[in-house]
């Protein structure tokens, strides 16, 4: 369990001075995760928000050895700075221990970078893959991704007269992860700065590959006012939109139960990508979305083996 | 003698080669005619005979990722690959070059889809031409093996990335004699690669990749095509000591018989090989034929080859790839251009031959030659740019 007095005493490996947007989750999960880190960190992001408004050269917030090469390629790049590692170890050239992590937004991740992810993983290789996850492509202009959920309104899903938005639901990707038999997967969100921590020291700790989806609210893409990121992080949670979990070797564990589980309407009424939902011809897509949520949330409380 | 002579296909010889440099990092993913160079080195590690860390990738777009992430991380990294692989890597071969990093690939020819064809031209590596790679073209197996063992000091002295390319199939998968040097002489050659920067230098963290805008790319571009023209004097400063070393001389293009030649052959590739026969043949007739046979495509030798040519009365560019500009092949516009401050000027043709593999023989370069003695007599060109050995 993460210690917030000892966290207040690291040293911040991810600093201020970037240029994200104010109530941006993307540089607060950066922070966090960095935070969460014993050993020495070589860190590679894909294309998007993060990369680019954290890194305007001459300038970095980076305090960590860092690299970025293009939008699909985070995790093969990672393969090839761990595989470097691995042979410059074994030869005496380096000795102290490392760990790698790969940051991509949703697009990258989800999208045009899940080949590489899955060789990736597929090959063993030692990293943490963190997925700042979005919900679309935030950087080029929220457009549709694999990882936006149904209803939501972006620009290349927008909600018109005749369609309501995306209409499809999202990709499961941290079980698409758990079909690799990653040793250690899980999701996290920001405002559970907690939760989010103690995943990434298991993830580092673990021998092998991990990798966590974590939401990251986009005052830009989901319209709703800066102050309020982490309280839409944690609604996600307490609505069960976006449940807290984690797989070790295979086997699920929910790591936050809402003592009352809210209805997803108090999670969507404060973001303006799902303001048209609340029009009345859409109610039926409301109860679809929530149906959906519910029938998730059950299985995956089988899963858990919780009542 | 510190060699040994031994049959191989260039496939064997650039597997032999690659073990010899036993490199920190390979990366990569099989492909038709290349797939024995991953196979042969796989085959290495798994024996131990290298200490290679190698990544079976799931794309070559991972392979580059990963020779880039494994470069940058301070290893000597390699990769190897052919046409629709070296097309799937493309975004990333621009990465490797502007990031200045010294990666070097064998690259073997063969035609881009579509048509689908698994046979040679030189299509694929045309259409990296202008990704900042330095180019080396190969004529024989041989050639290929000296030229990957030679990639390696050019890449890490220019800070450039190298591909070597050799003729799929018509050498990529014929046995040639191979004159190959002892283990100690490559790793000798070589040197240890010890990068100044380099990302796992953990107490000297660095940010690379960085968005780079209007007020700084230029200048970093800049200095990226400045150090293409240096590489020139690498490249043959390293192919001099080389010849001292082993005996073959490389420089940037081989001059066959050309200074004193009225017509004269432009070529890469094995196709070189096969003009030096007719070259023979024509000079015991007493014609006055050349050949020059370009190794290094990228930096272009333009000043060299202007110097060269300057008495030739007329010249015939050999292209094993189309452009598709509705006027030339890729290396005719080079040459052509490279020509034009000339105060008298060679004629200069183009002939697009052999696309997906189709053969060319002595009869076929015997023709070319007879076509260049008809513009020297008559005085002016038929036809500037000729399909050759095509049905139409």
């Amino acid at each position: 369990m993460a210690n917030l007095k000892e966290l207040s005493e690291k040293k911040e490996l991810f600093v201020g001075g970037h240029r994200l947007c104010p109530g941006c989750a993307a540089g607060i999960i950066a922070r966090q995760v960095l935070l969460a880190t014993k050993e020495p960190v070589v860190a590679v992001a894909s294309t998007g928000c993060l990369e680019v408004a954290t890194t305007i050269f001459p300038y970095s917030a980076w305090k960590v050895p860092w690299f970025h090469n293009a939008f699909e390629n985070a995790a093969s790049t990672i393969s090839g700075i761990e595989a470097a590692y691995r042979s410059l170890k074994r030869k005496g050239r380096i000795d102290k221990e490392v760990r790698f992590i790969a940051f991509g937004g949703d697009g990258g991740t989800y999208d045009i970078g899940l080949q590489a992810l899955s060789g990736a993983v597929e090959r063993e290789h030692q990293f943490l893959y963190i997925c700042y996850n979005n919900q679309a492509y935030m950087n080029t202009g929220i457009q549709r991704s694999s990882a936006t959920p149904k209803g939501a309104s972006t620009t290349t899903a927008p909600a018109g007269t005749v369609i309501p938005g995306k209409v499809q639901f999202r990709k499961d990707l941290t079980g698409i992860m758990v079909a690799h038999q990653i040793p250690y997967a899980a999701t996290a969100t920001a405002g559970k700065w907690n939760d989010l921590i103690s995943k990434v020291e298991k993830a580092l700790d673990t021998d092998g590959p991990s990798f966590m989806d974590i939401l990251s609210p986009c005052r830009l893409g989901w319209g709703h006012p800066p102050e309020q990121t982490l309280t839409i992080g944690r609604l996600a949670a307490d609505t069960c939109f976006w449940p807290l979990y984690e797989v070790v070797a295979g086997k699920y564990r929910l790591t936050y139960k809402p003592k009352e589980k809210k209805p997803v309407t108090e999670w969507l009424k404060l973001q303006g990508r799902f303001k048209h939902l609340f029009k009345p011809e859409n109610k039926d897509l409301i109860d679809t979305i929530q149906n959906y949520v519910d029938e998730r949330w059950q299985k995956l409380l089988k899963l858990c083996e919780e009542e | 003698m510190s060699e040994k002579r031994i049959a191989k296909t260039a496939n064997e010889a650039i597997g032999e080669a690659m073990r010899q440099i036993n490199p920190d990092v390979v990366a990569a993913y099989p492909i038709t005619p290349a797939t024995e160079i991953v196979q042969i080195f796989s085959q290495f590690v798994a024996d131990g005979k290298v200490d290679t860390e190698f990544v079976p990738v799931e794309s070559e777009h991972s392979a580059m990722s990963a020779v880039v992430g494994a470069s940058l991380a301070g290893a000597r990294a390699m990769t190897a690959t052919s046409s629709q692989g070296l097309a799937l890597m493309w975004e990333v071969l621009n990465i490797a070059s502007g990031l200045r990093l010294p990666i070097v690939m064998p690259m073997v020819n063969r035609a881009l889809s579509a048509p689908i064809n698994i046979h040679c031209d030189h299509s694929d590596t045309m259409g990296a031409r202008d990704s900042g790679w330095i180019q080396l073209y190969s004529e024989s197996v041989q050639e290929t093996y000296d030229n990957v063992i030679q990639a390696v000091r050019i890449a890490e002295e220019s800070l450039l990335p190298v591909m070597v390319t050799t003729d799929g199939f018509i050498l990529s998968h014929c046995l040639e004699l191979l004159t190959s040097l002892l283990d100690r002489e490559v790793k000798d050659f070589i040197g240890e690669y010890r990068p100044k920067n380099f990302l796992l230098d953990i107490e000297h963290p660095f940010t690379v990749g960085a968005l780079d805008l209007q007020n700084y790319y230029f200048e970093h571009k800049r200095q990226e095509a400045e150090a293409m023209r240096e590489s020139k004097e690498i490249i043959l400063k390293i192919g001099e000591d080389f010849k001292g070393k082993f005996g073959r001389g490389y420089q940037l293009f081989e001059d066959y018989k050309t200074t004193d030649s009225e017509v004269a052959i432009i070529a890469m590739g094995s196709t070189a090989g096969t003009t030096k026969v007719v070259v023979d043949q024509l000079r015991e007739e007493k014609t006055k034929a050349g050949l020059l046979k370009l190794r290094v495509f990228r930096p272009f030798p333009a000043e060299e080859l202007k110097e060269l040519l300057k008495n030739v009365k007329v010249v015939a560019v050999l292209d094993r790839a189309d452009s598709f500009n509705a006027v030339s092949g890729p290396l005719f516009a080079e040459v052509r251009n490279a020509l034009y401050d000339l105060k008298e000027r060679p004629k200069v043709v183009n002939y697009i031959y052999g696309l997906g593999g189709r053969d060319i023989g002595l009869k076929e370069i015997h023709s070319i030659y007879e076509d260049l003695q008809e513009i020297n007599r008559a005085g002016k060109i038929k036809s500037l740019l000729t399909y050759l050995g095509v049905r139409e």
